[in-house]
């Protein structure tokens, strides 16, 4: 069994490439993929780094931080930081399997937390989006704190909507 | 035969925030705790971090997904009589509306505590508890003495 969604770093674009108008969307992404995460308050909240962006799949960080701890005996990061990185880390895998851009719901979200990470160590998610339907998409995700591909952390198997009424400033108003 | 309640309360509110305040993560979501009786409610006040999507504008999945776990350790905690705290095994989400930019609420009931392992159930909702905006299933390893007493594997 393959375990690792590995992405190849080396294919991914680097920052600042010029693209042309034809360009896959994931490319596009991976070129923004450092604005993907600024434009997300709580990605940027956590500190995620975009580390790559393929078709299909990605790869995002978090680094251990004092106030992200969730057990004070052991100082191991909180499994809920853990969660948000990969529930977005699969969220990003989904939106580079697409050909244009279009607004997602999380549908829903499995995670099996396999070990706690080491204290201090840099978490690394990746996601890989093996199944593209016209409302679905399903994406698989690992979640790392080392090198070891055969070690991780967390797996996590998730479900998104894809194409759902995304109407700017829709949740300003509570649901009818 | 006994006829002590599912979820005993042997703990108070005092004792359940003072686990809480300890954990840095959940004072990072802002986590706030309300129990009455031995009904337990974590609240999640909002604040634009907490935000996953700008444009619409929506909490951010993984964020409602913490608060609703971190609900299911509290309720773990009030149930077992305050102990260690228990550590998640695996956990299953169903999003059903995308959370509003507004305060949100969760409660959890433990379907069974076993000797080692929780089975526990939450809902998350925000303007009408018959709304849910998510809802968790998940298992936690009870972190007893006498758990951690036995050998690993």
């Amino acid at each position: 069994m393959a375990l690792s969604c590995h992405v190849s770093k080396s294919n991914a674009p680097h920052y600042g490439d010029r693209m042309s108008d034809d360009t896959p969307l994931w490319q596009r992404m991976a070129t923004a993929g450092a604005m993907m995460i600024q434009g997300t308050p709580q990605a940027r909240a956590l500190g995620m780094r975009v580390i790559a962006i393929t078709e299909a799949r990605a790869v995002v960080e978090v680094d251990w931080r004092e106030d992200l701890v969730g057990d004070p005996e052991t100082g191991v990061i909180a499994s809920g930081v853990v969660t948000t990185l990969l529930d977005n880390t699969c969220g990003v895998a989904a939106f580079a399997a697409l050909s244009e851009p279009m607004s997602t719901a999380t549908l829903d979200l499995r995670i099996d937390y396999m070990r706690p990470a080491k204290k201090g160590a840099t978490i690394r998610a990746e996601a890989h989006c093996y199944r593209m339907t016209k409302t679905v998409a399903f994406v698989r995700a690992f979640a790392f704190d080392g090198d070891d591909e055969t070690d991780p952390v967390a797996a996590a198997q998730a479900a998104f909507m894809m194409g759902t009424s995304g109407r700017m400033g829709k949740n300003r108003r509570p649901p009818k | 035969m006994s006829d002590a309640p599912a979820t005993p309360t042997r703990v108070d509110l005092s004792e359940l925030s003072a686990m809480f305040e300890a954990v840095p993560y959940a004072k990072f979501l802002g986590v706030q705790l309300e129990l009455k009786g031995d009904e337990l409610t974590a609240i999640l006040p909002f604040k634009d971090t907490l935000i996953g999507n700008p444009m619409l504008p929506a909490l951010h999945g993984g964020v409602v997904g913490a608060l609703m776990e971190l609900t299911a350790v509290a309720q773990i905690f009030l149930a077992q009589g305050g102990k260690k705290i228990p550590k998640v095994i695996d956990i299953s989400i169903d999003y059903l509306r995308s959370g509003r930019p507004v305060d949100t609420y969760a409660r959890a009931h433990v379907t069974k505590l076993g000797r080692r392992i929780a089975n526990v159930r939450v809902e998350a909702w925000q303007f009408d508890r018959a709304d849910p905006i998510a809802a968790l299933h998940g298992h936690f390893l009870l972190k007893s003495d006498e758990a951690e007493a036995e050998p690993k594997g």
